[in-house]
């Protein structure tokens, strides 16, 4: 039984992980508490749900599309809502107000539209057959879990190359550390901070997709009911701290199983969440410290 | 401002100033139509609850007028009967505007609704004080016939089907040793956690473990990994459609044995668990106050007439206020008159044979027999009455 209770920590701790994914670079480097994030998690279930409904539409293909269709929406409301903020230097508040707004909003007008009931994709979506899992000794997997610990790793790679290893990850780094600077040494601002909100979309539509295969409950809110963990991950890892958002989201998701499993499930989130503030007095910045300084 | 004026206490006393103003009047020509009051949520998150309800009612209603009762159209010796409906909106605000405008201005002897527990534990109040008898015909919290003298109730609260329910688990499935799982975040799933664990206690079955989880919680892996060693016949879960589904599939996913079945309260008693869950929710047993497939003619004629009106399939709500109507139809011409407490006592001495199966009330004015409960199996995604 343990074995299998620490595979499902790993899992559940690896959807923490993805969805913060996108958060912390959003958080990270436009330094705006976006909260509109939750919804490109459901936007992007939504659109691959949509995609799946297609006959011979395959994961392979509604992935991409949820994942590409969040990002988009992610930049066109970065634009509109967070751009004129930015023009007039606002406050930090302002902007955190906005996107209350903005995400009360479209929630809203999606479950007038669509209602509040759950969906889920359609069986056998992965082509491995329905209730197909992996069984290592003592443990099973479904596949869908197999997939979201693969994709989680996939992401952390490719996010740490691409801020560490490429000109573009520089660029972005060189934003998140001072804007001014940055537009000084001939980085265009607006166009590097586009390209992070579309990155975060799509890792935010990406998690909405194989939450909503994993879980099975896509429905309007499904994002919104991510984000208290979503961004305990965030400050607990370190602001834009990529490694350290996947450290903090298997540590909240092992740490919940582990105390469901062995003391008492309704001491899940409690247990989970004060460990996370023992983090934070021992390491005020987070497990893997803030990869920006913080202005002052 | 019109929210504050409208509840604000001074409407209150407004409308107990007309009524005392304007007297009753209780001479009526025989063609003038008797019109009692409906107050539901035809708007709003419970519209679907209270759609349901007005549906219901109204095929009832014309069937009343048509004279399918055999005695000729109409009540007390060819009235028209006649719904007026209030809209709350599922506020409980709203609602007592509602009962308030029914009885002072309209003078209805009579409402059915409100459509949510929480609505009538504030509207009961003013009907009670009015002696204006009121019927619920979808309340099943605890207590609302302990409001006061004048509240009727026709749908059977949880604590009424579940002991049917485990029962039955008991004697044709044999089950000894069961884990028991609820929401415990949630005034509802809370509620029929506290009916099953009573029951289960009651009817000697061993706990072999309590688990809980949160409304929105979409991972119950611990938990049925725990549940899976401790070698259960069932699981007992008292949540909502949404986790009710999420559970089920876990469960299969973590390979918990297909011998071990699932005992659902209430809130699995909805065809969106088929829908999710398929094969997963297979062997799931559930008790229902009614269900659509139940053979006996009565039944039968109500989904025919239900469906052929408005094309979709009747559930739960609509059948019990179909019911209710019937009843109040009944106990008016019993009574012959609309005094409160002679129609009171009719209501009292109801006998009805309706799609709930016999319908009486007990004297705490509640469902008097749960002989009308049926306990649902799923199949292939879908309910049917376990035979």
């Amino acid at each position: 039984m343990f074995a299998q209770q620490l595979a499902n920590g790993l899992v559940l701790g690896c959807t923490y992980a993805l969805f913060a994914l996108g958060f912390t670079l959003m958080f990270g480097v436009l330094k705006v508490l976006n909260l509109t994030y939750g919804f490109y998690c459901t936007a992007g279930a939504l659109v691959a749900l949509a995609v799946a409904g297609i006959p011979g539409a395959t994961l392979w293909l509604a992935l991409p599309a949820g994942a590409l269709a969040a990002g988009g929406l992610a930049v066109v409301v970065d634009t509109l809502l967070l751009m004129p903020l930015r023009r007039v230097r606002a406050p930090e508040l302002s902007a955190l107000m906005v996107t209350v707004g903005a995400v009360l909003l479209l929630t809203s007008l999606l479950s007038m539209g669509l209602g509040t009931e759950i969906r889920r994709f359609p069986p056998g979506m992965l082509g491995t057959g329905t209730g197909g899992a992996v069984v290592l000794g003592p443990v099973r997997l479904a596949w869908s879990q197999v997939l979201i610990i693969a994709t989680t790793g996939l992401l952390v790679g490719a996010l740490l190359a691409l801020l560490h290893g490429s000109r573009l990850g520089l660029a972005i780094r060189a934003v998140a550390g001072n804007e001014d600077a940055a537009r000084l040494m001939g980085v265009s601002v607006a166009r590097t901070m586009a390209l992070v909100s579309f990155l975060s979309g799509v890792m935010g539509g990406a998690a909405g997709v194989l939450l909503g295969l994993n879980f099975n409950a896509i429905q309007p809110y499904m994002g919104e009911s991510m984000m208290l963990h979503g961004f305990a991950v965030v400050i607990v890892g370190g602001l834009g701290n990529i490694r350290g958002a996947l450290l903090a989201g298997v540590l909240l998701g092992v740490t919940e199983v582990m105390v469901a499993g062995y003391v008492d499930s309704a001491l899940k989130d409690g247990v989970a969440f004060a460990l996370m503030m023992l983090v934070l007095w021992l390491r005020p910045a987070g497990l893997g410290g803030r990869v920006v300084a913080p202005r002052v | 401002m019109t929210k504050v004026f409208w509840g604000s206490p001074l409407w209150g006393v407004l409308g107990l100033a007309t009524a005392i103003l304007v007297s009753p009047s209780v001479t009526a020509a025989g063609s003038e139509p008797l019109t009692v009051g409906a107050i539901e949520a035809l708007t709003g998150p419970a519209s679907r609850y209270g759609i349901a309800i007005r549906d219901g009612l109204d095929l009832a209603l014309d069937e009343v007028n048509a004279g399918s009762g055999g005695a000729g159209g109409g009540v007390l010796h060819g009235r028209t009967l006649a719904i007026r409906y209030e809209d709350s909106g599922g506020q409980k605000e709203s609602a007592i505007n509602a009962a308030r405008s029914l009885i002072g201005r309209e003078r209805v002897p009579v409402i059915i609704g409100p459509t949510l527990s929480n609505e009538m534990f504030a509207v009961g109040p003013v009907a009670v004080e009015r002696k204006v008898p009121i019927i619920g015909t979808s309340n099943t919290a605890n207590g609302i016939t302990d409001i006061g003298p004048t509240v009727f109730r026709t749908s059977l609260p949880e604590a009424d089907v579940i002991p049917v329910t485990l029962k039955t688990a008991q004697s044709r499935f044999g089950v000894k040793r069961v884990a028991v799982m609820y929401g415990n975040d949630d005034a509802f799933t809370k509620s029929g956690f506290d009916v099953f664990k009573a029951n289960l206690d009651s009817l000697g079955f061993d706990i072999a473990t309590i688990e809980t989880f949160g409304a929105k919680d979409t991972d119950f892996s611990a938990q049925l990994t725990k549940i899976k060693d401790l070698g259960v016949d069932a699981v007992v879960v008292s949540a909502l459609v949404e986790a009710a589904s999420g559970i089920l599939l876990q469960a299969r996913q973590l390979g918990l044995p297909e011998k071990v079945f699932f005992i659902g309260g209430n809130g699995f008693n909805s065809p969106k668990l088929g829908e999710i869950a398929g094969a997963a929710a297979d062997g799931t047993l559930v008790g229902s106050p009614w269900f659509i497939d139940k053979a006996d003619p009565v039944n039968q004629t109500f989904v025919t007439a239900f469906r052929q009106r408005y094309h979709k399939d009747p559930d739960q709500f609509a059948a019990q206020a179909y019911d209710t109507l019937h009843i109040l139809a009944e106990a008016i011409n019993r009574a012959g008159s609309v005094q409160s407490e002679a129609l009171c006592q009719a209501l009292l001495q109801t006998h009805h044979e309706g799609v709930m199966g016999l319908f009486t009330f007990a004297a705490d004015r509640s469902p008097g027999s749960t002989a009308g409960v049926v306990v649902l199996v799923m199949k292939d995604g879908r309910f049917s009455v376990l035979q």
